[in-house]
C-alpha cells in the first residue's frame, strides 16, 4: 500500500511541475517569458520575478524613496494630530518628487543601489542556508557515533534519505502552508505575493492558520525571492526533521520511517511554523493582545525548529519502547549502550556548530542587517558555556569524569537554547543562557533514562527541553536593544529583568505549550499511520543482529570485527 | 609433540616474539582475544548508568613444538609477559597427535 501512496505521491509532484507558469525562463527571451509567467489569479497580485530583473529597486534604499501617505478617512479628518502628520508627510512626498525631478541621475543610482543592498541579502540567505544544509552531515555523525556499530549504515541511511524526503514535502506543500500568507519578504525586495492566509476570525481578531499559496513554487511561488526564501526554511525544516531519527534509531523501521519522511515536511513542520513564522496566530498575539509583548518570538527556531523536533523525538522514543538488553523487567538500567565512535560524534558537533553560524546569523535573512554580528557571537558563547557547564557539572557532581558524549549534547543544548534569543540578548545573557543549558541537559537526560524512555542520543533533552527553554529566556533576558516593530508591535523586544514587564514571557509561554500540544497530537497520529501500514519497530531477532542487514542489505562496516561487548547483552535483559 | 596456549597482555606481544626467536622458535599463531580471570573487572558510568566492564582485551598465542623445547620456551614466554600486576595471563600445554606442512605434506616433529 505504501508503494501506491508513494507512486501517486511521484505522478502529482510531475503533474504539478508541468502546469502553465513554471516553463523555464529562455535567458534571451525575458521580457516574453514575464509576461506569460504572469499569475493568471487577480490581477491585484503582485507580478513574481522570476529571473530577479525586476529585483532590488530605489525603494529599498531605506529612506531615499518619500511615498505618499494614505488619504484620510471621514472620521480621522476630524483628528487635528492626524491631519497635521497628513499634512507633514504630504509635503514631504512632494518635496520628494520635486527633488526625484531635478535629479534623475541620482534616482538611478539610487535603483543601483537598492538593488546591491538586495543582493547582499539574498547573498547572505543563501549562502548561511547552505551552511545549514551542511548540519544534515553534522547530524548523521552525532547520531552514529553515539549509536552502535551494527547499525551505522541504518542510522546513516535514515539522516541521508530524510534531506530529499524533507525537502520534496516542503517542495509539494509544506512552504505554501508555512508561507504562502508571509507577505511581503522585506529584505529582499518586497515581493508580496505569498499573500494567501487562512483566517479565522475570533472575537473580531485575526487568528492566521495556514498559508495557501506557492505550491510546488509555482504561479505566485515562482519568484526569485521566494525561492531564495525557501532555500532558507527548507535546510531549517530539515533539522527538525532530522532530529526524531537520532531518537528512535537502532529499532525503527525503515519504512516506517519513510513515512514518517512523507508527512514532516509536507504538514508535521509547517502547521506550527505558520503560526510563529508565517505571520499566524502566535505571531499575531503581540498585535492582538498588547500585553502579550511582541506576540511568540523567536529568532531562528528554538520552539519551531528544535523544539518541534524534540517533542516529534519524545512521542516516538515513548511509544517505540527502548533498545532491548538496556533496561531489565523492572525498568532499572542494566546495561547502558555506549557510543561506537566518539571521534565521529564530536566532528559532528564541530560541524554542527559551524552549521549554527548559518542558523543564527541567517535568520536576520540580511546581511545589511549589522545586528548579524551579535547574533554570531551570541551564538559563539552560549555553545562555549553550554558545552563548559556540562562537562564541569557531569565531572563533579555527576558521574566523577568528564564525560565526552555530555561535552556534546552540553555545546549543541546552548547553541539550541541560544537560538530564540541570540539577536534579543547581550553577550552576558548569552553566555548565561548557555550555562544554564548545559545545566538542564545534563539533569534532562538523567530524567529521561530513568522513566524509561529510552533516547539513544538526547535529543529530547538537547532540542525539545532547551528549545523550550530558549523561547522562554527571551521573555526574560532580551534586553530591548533590537526587534522594533517585531511582528508588527512597536518597540524593541524587551525580557522581563529588562523592565519590559512580564508580558513577552506570556507569550513565549504560550507558544512553548502551543508548541508541545500540537506536535503531540500530530505525532500520535503519525506514528498511528506509520504503526497501522507497515508497523514501527523492527523484529527482535534484527535489532540483536543489527540493523544493517536485514534492513539495508549492506553492512555498515563492511570486513570489520564487530566488539561483541558493544553489541546486545542478552545475559541480564 | 605439544601445543602451547599463551593468553597475555596486548602490549607483551613483540617481547615475547623475540624472546621466542632467540630460543629458536620460527613460528606463532596469533589471536586477538578477551577474557578475565578472578580478579574480575571494575565499573564504570555512562549517563548515569552504571556497567561493568568484565573483558579484557587480550593476545592468546599458539605454538606447536616438539616435547624437549617446550620447558625452554614456557620459560621464555614467562620471562618476557611477566609483569608481576594482576591480568599477566596464562599458559597452556596439550598435547598434539599429528602436524603436517601442507606445501610438502611431511608429518610429524619435521613438519613444526
Amino acid at each position: 500500500m505504501t508503494h501506491k501512496l508513494i507512486t501517486s505521491l511521484a505522478v502529482l509532484v510531475l503533474l504539478g511541475s508541468f502546469t502553465p507558469g513554471t516553463v523555464r525562463a529562455d535567458d534571451t527571451n525575458m521580457a516574453a517569458m514575464a509576461a506569460t509567467n504572469a499569475p493568471a489569479a487577480a490581477s491585484t497580485d503582485p507580478k513574481p520575478d522570476p529571473a530577479g530583473m525586476a529585483t532590488g529597486v530605489a525603494s529599498d534604499v531605506p529612506g531615499f524613496v518619500v511615498t505618499a501617505p494614505a488619504d484620510l478617512s471621514a472620521d480621522d479628518q476630524k483628528d487635528t494630530n492626524k491631519v497635521a502628520a497628513y499634512k507633514d508627510a504630504k509635503k514631504a512626498a512632494d518635496d520628494y518628487a520635486a527633488q526625484a525631478k531635478l535629479e534623475p541621475l541620482a534616482v538611478k543610482l539610487a535603483d543601483g543601489v537598492g538593488h546591491n543592498r538586495v543582493a547582499i541579502n539574498f547573498m547572505w540567505t543563501l549562502v548561511t542556508g547552505f551552511l545549514v544544509m551542511f548540519m544534515q552531515a553534522g547530524f548523521a555523525l552525532v547520531e552514529t557515533g553515539l549509536c552502535r556499530a551494527k547499525n551505522a549504515g541504518h542510522t546513516m541511511s535514515m539522516n541521508f534519505m530524510i534531506y530529499p524526503m524533507g525537502m520534496l514535502g516542503f517542495y509539494l506543500c509544506g512552504f505554501a502552508f508555512m508561507f504562502g500568507g508571509l507577505g511581503a519578504i522585506g529584505t529582499m525586495g518586497n515581493y508580496a505575493g505569498l499573500n494567501h492566509e487562512i483566517t479565522w476570525t475570533i472575537m473580531g481578531k485575526p487568528f492566521g492558520i495556514i498559508g495557501w499559496k506557492g505550491f510546488l513554487l509555482q504561479g505566485a511561488g515562482y519568484d526569485t525571492a521566494a525561492f531564495a526564501l525557501f532555500l532558507f526554511q527548507m535546510v531549517f525544516m530539515d533539522t527538525t526533521a532530522t532530529i526524531p531519527t537520532g531518537g528512535a534509531a537502532e529499532r525503527w523501521k525503515f519504512s516506517a520511517f519513510m513515512i514518517y519522511g512523507c508527512l514532516i515536511g509536507t504538514v508535521m513542520y509547517p502547521l506550527f511554523g505558520n503560526w510563529v513564522w508565517g505571520g499566524g496566530w502566535l505571531a499575531q498575539l503581540g498585535t492582538n493582545f498588547p500585553s502579550l509583548g511582541h506576540g511568540h518570538v523567536d529568532f531562528a527556531g528554538s520552539s519551531v525548529v528544535h523544539m518541534q523536533g524534540g517533542v516529534i523525538c519524545l512521542i516516538f522514543c515513548w511509544l517505540i519502547g527502548p533498545r532491548h538488553g538496556k533496561y531489565d523487567k523492572n525498568g532499572k538500567i542494566v546495561h547502558p549502550i555506549t557510543p561506537h565512535s566518539i571521534p565521529m560524534v564530536m566532528l559532528g558537533t564541530f560541524i554542527l556548530a559551524f552549521g549554527w553560524f548559518g542558523f543564527n546569523p541567517g535568520s536576520t535573512l540580511a546581511g545589511t542587517d549589522l545586528r548579524i554580528a551579535v547574533v554570531a557571537v551570541n551564538t559563539m558563547l552560549a555553545s562555549a558555556t553550554g558545552a563548559l557547564a556540562a562537562t564541569l557539572y557531569m565531572w563533579w557532581f555527576k558521574t566523577k569524569k568528564p564525560d565526552p558524549s555530555m561535552m556534546c549534547n552540553g555545546m549543541l543544548a546552548g547553541l539550541v537554547a541560544i537560538t530564540a534569543p541570540c539577536a534579543f540578548v547581550s553577550a552576558g545573557g548569552a553566555a548565561l543562557i548557555g550555562l544554564i543549558s548545559g545545566i538542564l541537559v545534563v539533569e534532562s537526560v538523567f530524567f529521561f533514562e530513568k522513566i524509561g524512555i529510552d533516547d539513544c542520543v538526547g535529543a529530547i533533552s538537547v532540542h525539545g527541553v532547551n528549545g523550550a527553554f530558549g523561547c522562554l529566556s527571551i521573555g526574560l533576558f532580551a534586553d530591548g536593544t533590537y526587534g522594533d516593530g517585531w511582528n508588527g508591535v512597536a518597540g524593541t523586544v524587551k525580557g522581563f529583568f529588562y523592565g519590559g514587564g512580564l508580558g513577552q514571557f506570556w507569550a513565549e509561554l504560550i507558544g512553548v505549550t502551543t508548541c508541545f500540544m500540537t506536535l503531540s497530537i500530530l505525532s500520535l497520529v503519525v506514528y498511528y499511520i506509520a504503526e497501522k501500514l507497515v508497523g514501527n519497530r523492527v523484529a527482535l531477532d534484527d535489532e540483536i543482529e543489527g540493523l544493517d542487514v536485514p534492513e539495508m542489505g549492506v553492512p555498515g562496516y563492511a570486513g570489520m570485527v564487530m566488539d561483541k561487548q558493544a553489541e546486545t547483552p542478552m545475559g541480564k535483559a | 609433540m605439544k601445543k602451547i596456549e599463551a593468553i597475555i597482555k596486548p602490549f607483551k606481544l613483540e617481547e615475547v616474539k623475540d624472546t621466542l626467536g632467540e630460543i629458536g622458535v620460527e613460528g606463532m599463531t596469533v589471536t586477538e582475544v578477551k577474557g578475565f580471570g578472578r580478579q574480575k573487572g571494575h565499573t564504570e558510568i555512562y549517563r548515569g548508568s552504571e556497567y561493568t566492564v568484565d573483558f579484557l582485551p587480550k593476545i592468546k598465542l599458539e605454538i606447536v613444538l616438539d616435547d624437549g623445547r617446550v620447558e625452554a620456551a614456557v620459560a621464555a614466554i614467562i620471562k618476557a609477559a611477566k609483569t608481576g600486576k594482576i591480568g599477566d595471563g596464562k599458559i597452556f600445554v596439550s598435547p598434539i597427535d599429528d602436524a603436517i606442512r601442507i606445501r610438502t605434506e611431511e608429518k610429524g616433529p619435521s613438519a613444526v
